[in-house]
């Protein structure tokens, strides 16, 4: 870590504290890639980023400001699933007090209330976000390909990334979407709805990682952990130059208007 | 090869079909060919495949069919084309006549257009004296196998690879179990000991007759090597390879490469097999690598063989074992293995090198995280083993092209980028240009990593004339690329170096294995 800015040594680095859940076992999709923008934007700054990877058989740690999770295979999401439903009220608390999440893909399922397999089988989430995910009929496709989305928060705008889940995702009256759908299937390939927010949670499709190309999006995150972290006087997130960011989302956005399914 | 008896990859029932509509099909894809490369619609290794397999359906089995020693397949997520490349080198040097899809073109198509080259302009497609060394996609390969009946499957890894395309690492892992759990009469198993899925196929065949396992794995290093660093232990997890069959979570003593490595469950007491062929005492250098081969075959007692190859990286010895596991049960010797790998030059594509304006350029594929992190660690292969220790002085700086393309065959989807381990880049950098269609996502990742681009250019020949610009003459470039971009960049390099079209190039292996002989015909004679 760099030397704190001025004024700061007294009371040392800001920090926040990252919880990375199951990282060796839900990580099938590169999205430890939205933990290293995030690592890199708190380098640059002079935060500190205290990172806890939590595993299977782990307890969770006491206290966390930010929350990540990304996307497994599915023999892994079943062995992470019930883990997670036991971790639930914890999580849901961290919710409610603001904690900033990021779960991806898998994660996200295994974040919603629960997971209906092809069999009828119902297994209890996280129940972080109020949504429902079903597993597809036999014979009905994985949902694969680029993704386009105009995004609900203002940090947002126009999101890039590509999905690749089987598992169709339906929000409950709880849960608002995260975007909505110009290209690509989204949560469902039926409502045009990307994602789930609640408080300062966010849950998503989107691979591509989501927050290297998305540094607003990134920064969003970071503030809200500094807020949980410190309240009203977290420290202001300095503006960063991000070279490359703005010129990379645009070739993917452009690849996604081209190659993404139009939405129904 | 004669035997009483039906040998298993002995398929008489349709060898004698082979007629006019067969022969006129291979005609008509090589015609097809001819047409396109005169076109100049490039290497044309797709289309007379394709014309070859429209006109006649049955062309692959029936031609698969005619080679008297049979077919001998390898698929797996990385390696399969430096593998098949340096079997056929073996092969050739052994005295068997290979036919094989050189140019790495692993689909169907791909197959047939290499029994339509090998059928020339008499559209023969007669396998006498011949044996097929066949790369298959290993998406493709449970279709394949009933169709080519191979007397030989070397099996080399199961690593994450353009997951929108192949679904999960498991999913395949599960089409090959049940691919040879349904096969009539299973072939000769050449499986990575080192990697569990793999080495568990071995269940499969287990009992039944006819069964044959051999085992490939590089043996743990144990300190350092002379004259060359030895291979370490990777940190990082086993990430594409966590749990046994039993359900537990499989623990590992060593990791060499990616999940590669010494693993065992601690539940239900599998573990890495004893392999039949293993890699000693292996030496890595910039330019190449060395072990010893050691062969424990029924019957023959150990065998032992220096093997010097011409490629760098660990993977490259990966490869290398695998294609002498082969050759083994193929029955070429130990020896004879290692003297043509000692010759063996880079298949396509695959480290190949250029001599360009006075510079040495490298041509490295690399198409998912643990190709692009094995590539990267070649490169920096001479830095210090510690992870915090820093890069001696004198360590050379890099001269890099890294050009990422997202076409069907790149990954259409970027984001495994991430999954690669850039970071060992920072601070080894002289000058990097960033190519490619998605050469500013490039760009963006080198960045969270802490290396700089000195230029993004997404046009490939712009971004190769400044590369070569900013390389000292007498220099070397390293010119890392996704599979579109490899052939794109491998063309102007070979132009720019005034080598041939790789079409162009028959013969090559038997040249390299002709160059391997001599080499060890030398080394005989100074003993």
């Amino acid at each position: 870590m760099s030397a704190a800015p001025d004024g700061r040594a007294a009371a040392g680095l800001p920090a926040v504290r990252v919880v990375s859940l199951y990282p060796d076992v839900m990580d099938v999709y590169a999205d430890g890639g939205n933990l290293i923008a995030l690592a890199a934007r708190c380098r640059r700054r002079g935060i500190e980023l205290e990172c806890i990877d939590v595993s299977l058989g782990d307890a969770l740690p006491a206290a966390a400001d930010l929350v990540l999770i990304g996307g497994g295979q599915d023999r892994e999401q079943t062995r992470v699933a019930p883990e997670l439903a036991a971790h639930g009220a914890r999580l849901r608390a961290w919710r409610d007090e603001g904690v900033a999440m990021l779960a991806v893909c898998g994660g996200y399922q295994l974040f919603g209330r629960d997971y209906r397999t092809s069999a009828g089988v119902e297994l209890p989430g996280a129940a972080v976000f109020d949504v429902t995910t079903v597993a597809p009929a036999p014979g009905e496709p994985r949902h694969v390909g680029e993704v386009l989305a105009h995004c609900a928060l203002p940090e947002g705008g126009e999101l890039a990334g590509f999905e690749n889940h089987a598992g169709r995702s339906y929000l409950g009256p709880g849960a608002r979407p995260f975007a909505r759908v110009e290209r690509g299937r989204g949560n469902n390939g039926e409502d045009g709805t990307e994602g789930a927010l609640a408080a300062e949670a966010i849950g998503t499709y989107l691979h591509g990682p989501l927050l290297p190309r998305h540094p607003a999006l990134a920064d969003r995150l970071l503030a809200a952990a500094l807020r949980h972290r410190y309240g009203e006087g977290a420290p202001p997130l300095e503006p960063l130059a991000d070279p490359y960011a703005a010129a990379a989302h645009r070739v993917a956005a452009r690849v996604a208007r081209k190659r993404g399914v139009p939405p129904p | 090869m004669r035997c009483s008896g039906t040998l298993p990859w002995e398929n008489r029932a349709v060898s004698s079909e082979i007629g006019p509509r067969e022969r006129a099909a291979a005609l008509a894809g090589r015609a097809a060919g001819v047409l396109a490369r005169r076109a100049g619609r490039g290497g044309g290794t797709a289309l007379p495949g394709l014309v070859a397999g429209r006109l006649a359906p049955r062309l692959l089995e029936r031609a698969a069919s005619t080679l008297e020693h049979g077919v001998l397949c390898v698929s797996g997520t990385n390696g399969k084309t430096t593998t098949t490349h340096l079997l056929t080198a073996i092969a050739a040097g052994a005295g068997l006549d290979p036919l094989t899809n050189g140019s790495g073109s692993n689909l169907e198509r791909g197959l047939l257009a290499a029994f339509v080259e090998a059928g020339g302009r008499a559209g023969a497609l007669d396998g006498a004296g011949r044996v097929g060394l066949l790369e298959v996609d290993e998406a493709v390969l449970p279709l394949l196998l009933p169709r080519l009946r191979p007397r030989v499957v070397v099996l080399l890894n199961l690593f994450r690879d353009q997951l929108d395309r192949y679904g999960e690492v498991d999913s395949v892992a599960g089409g090959w179990r049940r691919m040879l759990a349904e096969a009539e009469r299973p072939p000769t198993l050449v499986l990575n000991a080192d990697d569990p899925a793999v080495a568990m196929l071995a269940e499969e065949v287990e009992g039944r007759p006819g069964a044959r396992v051999i085992r490939f794995g590089v043996e743990a290093p144990s300190g350092a090597a002379a004259g060359g660093a030895a291979p370490r232990a990777v940190a990082g997890g086993a990430v594409d390879a966590r749990f046994c069959r039993c359900g537990a979570r499989l623990a590992h003593d060593t990791l060499l490469l990616g999940h590669l490595g010494a693993w065992r469950c601690p539940s239900c007491g599998r573990a890495r097999p004893a392999p039949e062929v293993e890699a000693g005492a292996v030496v890595l250098t910039a330019a190449g690598a060395s072990f010893e081969l050691r062969a424990r075959l029924s019957g023959a007692g150990l065998q032992r063989a220096r093997v010097e190859l011409q490629l760098a990286g660990l993977h490259s010895v990966y490869n290398a074992l695998a294609a002498a596991a082969g050759a083994l049960a193929l029955g070429v010797s130990p020896l004879a293995a290692a003297h043509a790998l000692a010759g063996a030059r880079p298949a396509f594509g695959r480290q190949e090198a250029f001599a360009v304006e006075g510079r040495e350029v490298r041509l490295l594929l690399a198409k998912n995280p643990t190709g692009l992190s094995e590539v990267v660690r070649t490169l920096t292969a001479e830095a210090p083993a510690g992870e915090d220790a820093p890069a001696p002085a004198d360590a050379p700086a890099l001269h890099l092209l890294l050009a990422l393309n997202d076409g069907v065959q790149d990954g259409r989807d970027t984001s495994w980028i991430y999954d690669a381990e850039l970071e060992a880049l920072a601070g080894r950098v002289a000058h990097l240009v960033a190519s490619g269609l998605r050469a500013d996502d490039m760009a963006l990742r080198l960045l969270l990593a802490r290396v700089r681009s000195d230029l993004v250019e997404p046009q490939l020949e712009t971004a190769l004339d400044a590369a070569l610009a900013a390389t000292p003459a007498g220099g070397s470039l390293s010119v890392v690329a996704t599979y579109t971009a490899m052939l794109v960049l491998r063309e102007e390099l070979a132009r720019r170096a005034g080598r041939a079209h790789y079409w162009e190039r028959d013969g090559d292996a038997e040249a390299a294995a002709g160059a391997g002989a001599g080499a060890a015909a030398a080394r005989d004679e100074r003993r």
